[in-house]
């Protein structure tokens, strides 16, 4: 049985009239990987920064292993942040830099050189001792605070978007060896991102958050297949979701139709959001499908097409390997296992299908998010 | 070589009127009146290192008392809010748009024997005493004009230092001493440097705050270049020779200073 080492109780916070977190509660256990994923402005680093001290929330408790924290400065506590820009200090070197917090410590020197080593060893930049911060790449940087937070030997890591200033061949490496590090050292880890692929490749626990609550808090399986909102479904990968009613159980109508599911327990005849993956949904015939619609637009992707496909009014975004043309009818089938139902919420008015769809404007939301 | 022609007028300017004067007070160093090439300004400087050595405390002294003063005022200005650190930058400006010379003058009324200072001295039942035509006199007014040059690049430092470096060295352990002895301070030192080079050279070189609150009576280098080519001792020759050698002390100087900050400071992007 593992013991909690965070909680967070109704946490509160605003700024300047505007809230940020609203009633977080949150439960964090020794030794875990825990992403809180959210859009810029979720609250995400929010939560982070009250973690570290560095800023105490208007109302609510911090525990840290079931003691209340809220009035312990940051450098009084047990937790050490690695940085977005990772804030190295430019006038140290790499050695200082990540002998940083030994010499508060007093350390001796022998015990402060061995340390240093380590983990500098551990992030691979053994050679780098007498190197100047400045003159390193943004990846060496990063394993720079990585060693530096380390050597602390924290209790818990505070990671603030650590890799969102990397290149994507360098994020992957670096996700592969944070987790690698999660697992030799079995420091509880807590990171904070808006890139849901590095949420669900690294974490054992996933909070998806938005306007400063919970939406949900699960595994990366749990919040990839069982979204409980609208929010997380569209947040977390691509996903049609599609205004229905449940019958009864087991059994929904959308787009017209009448579909079986595995989802029980909601009112019958009440209105619900189903959701079906674009990589579900099977391509056939037109006649061969449960619905059938017009491809409208086909975009390669590499390892398959993304089309999107108009069904009475709704675009569904599909993926299939098979090559299609714009203007092809084509069949649709959805089998039980690929229908998720969950409960209408704010969001389900908000999310609606692939009808404003292009690219482009997915890159520049994507790079609003970022910024 | 590509030629860039937006230097040019630059290049000719610098040309005109810094290489050409400077090699003509090069030339004039080592020349007089009646012979050609010779080391006799410099033997004849060589009788004045009083006064080289006494401009060199005065501008040391009056650069020390600004880095005590300026350095917290610097670091409490930048801990401001943006728009009250601008009221206290404007606060600080505002002398220097009045004439330098009517600030000193200022002074002198108020350090004169029956001057403000001294008649409210005497106000309040003591004695008069004497503070004009004293070192004393003369350090308070090169501090009081030179002081802005010490606060303004320091505090410039100051603010640019990323607030994301403080939380890391809290993050790590440090209280605030620590943030500021291992943090703060390290990464001023550019601002320390600039700030030295700023009141240092143009306290030791200065001729007219001697002159108006020394009284003729503390010689410094700048009175003694004046003298030579405005006095009627008239000797350009041994004026140019001495303000090549001010040139030189000052050179060293900061070469020196320079050489302590780059120990402490790697970063070569804030040099003065």
């Amino acid at each position: 049985m593992k013991s909690s080492i965070i909680t967070l109780d109704n946490i509160h916070v605003s700024f300047h009239g505007e809230v940020v977190l609203k009633n977080l509660n949150l439960n964090i256990e020794e030794g875990e990987f825990v992403t809180l994923l959210g859009p810029s402005g979720c609250g995400k680093t929010t939560t982070l920064r009250i973690i570290a001290g560095f800023l105490s929330p208007d109302k609510g408790s911090i525990f840290f292993k079931g003691k209340k924290i809220n009035k312990v400065p940051a450098h009084k506590r047990e937790v050490n942040t690695i940085f977005q820009k990772y804030a190295l200090f430019p006038h140290l070197n790499v050695y200082e830099n990540v002998a940083f917090g030994l010499r508060l410590q007093k350390k001796s020197e022998q015990e402060i050189e061995e340390k240093v080593n380590e983990m500098l060893r551990m992030v691979n930049l053994g050679g780098f001792v007498d190197r100047d911060v400045n003159s390193l790449s943004g990846g060496q940087q990063q394993r720079v605070a990585i060693a530096r937070a380390l050597a602390n030997n924290p209790k818990v890591l505070l990671l603030d978007e650590p890799l969102g200033a990397l290149d994507l061949k360098l994020r992957k490496d670096m996700q592969s060896e944070l987790k690698s590090i999660h697992q030799k050292t079995k420091i509880t880890f807590i990171l904070v991102t808006h890139d849901q692929e590095e949420a669900l490749s690294m974490s054992d626990t996933v909070v998806v958050m938005d306007k400063g609550t919970v939406q949900q808090i699960g595994s990366p399986k749990d919040i990839y297949n069982e979204p409980q909102n609208a929010f997380v479904a569209d947040f977390i990968g691509e996903s049609n979701i599609l205004p229905a009613v449940m019958i009864e159980d087991y059994k929904v109508r959308f787009s017209g139709k009448e579909f079986k599911c595995l989802d029980k327990g909601f009112e019958k005849m009440s209105a619900v959001d189903a959701v079906i993956r674009p990589e579900d949904v099977k391509v056939v015939s037109p006649n061969a499908g449960d619905i059938s619609g017009t491809v409208t637009s086909v975009t390669f992707k590499g390892v398959h097409n993304e089309i999107i496909v108009d069904v009475e009014g709704f675009k569904w975004m599909v993926q299939t390997t098979e090559s299609q043309e714009t203007g092809d009818e084509i069949g649709l089938v959805i089998r039980p296992n690929d229908i998720h139902i969950m409960k209408t919420s704010s969001y389900s008015a908000e999310v609606g299908d692939y009808s404003a769809f292009s690219d482009e404007f997915y890159e520049e939301h994507q790079h609003s998010l970022k910024s | 070589m590509k030629i860039r022609w937006s230097l040019m007028p630059y290049s000719i300017w610098m040309l005109i009127f810094v290489l050409v004067p400077m090699s003509l007070v090069f030339i004039f160093s080592f020349t007089s009146s009646s012979s050609g090439f010779t080391f006799e300004n410099i033997v004849e400087a060589g009788k004045y290192s009083s006064v080289f050595l006494r401009s060199i405390v005065l501008g040391a002294v009056s650069t020390l008392i600004c880095l005590v003063l300026g350095y917290p005022a610097a670091y409490s200005i930048s801990k401001l809010s943006v728009k009250r650190q601008n009221v206290f930058i404007m606060l600080l400006m505002i002398p220097m748009w009045t004439s330098f010379l009517l600030r000193t003058y200022a002074w002198m009324t108020l350090l004169e024997y029956n001057g403000l200072i001294n008649k409210f001295i005497s106000f309040l039942g003591f004695s008069k005493f004497n503070m004009i035509n004293t070192p004393g006199a003369v350090v308070l007014g090169m501090v009081y004009n030179f002081l802005p040059y010490m606060i303004l690049p320091i505090y410039t430092v100051l603010t640019k230092i990323d607030k994301k470096v403080i939380e890391a060295a809290e993050d790590l352990g440090a209280g605030k001493a620590k943030v500021f002895t291992k943090v703060i301070f390290p990464l001023s030192i550019p601002g320390i440097i600039s700030g030295f080079t700023m009141v240092f050279v143009p306290s030791v070189s200065t001729f007219i705050i001697s002159k108006m609150l020394g009284g003729g009576s503390i010689l410094v280098i700048g009175d003694l270049i004046e003298m030579q080519f405005l006095g009627n001792t008239y000797n350009p020759y041994l004026g140019s020779c001495i303000s090549l050698i001010l040139m030189i002390i000052i050179m060293i100087c900061t070469g020196i200073m320079n050489c302590l900050g780059s120990e402490n400071v790697k970063d070569e992007n804030l040099v003065m």
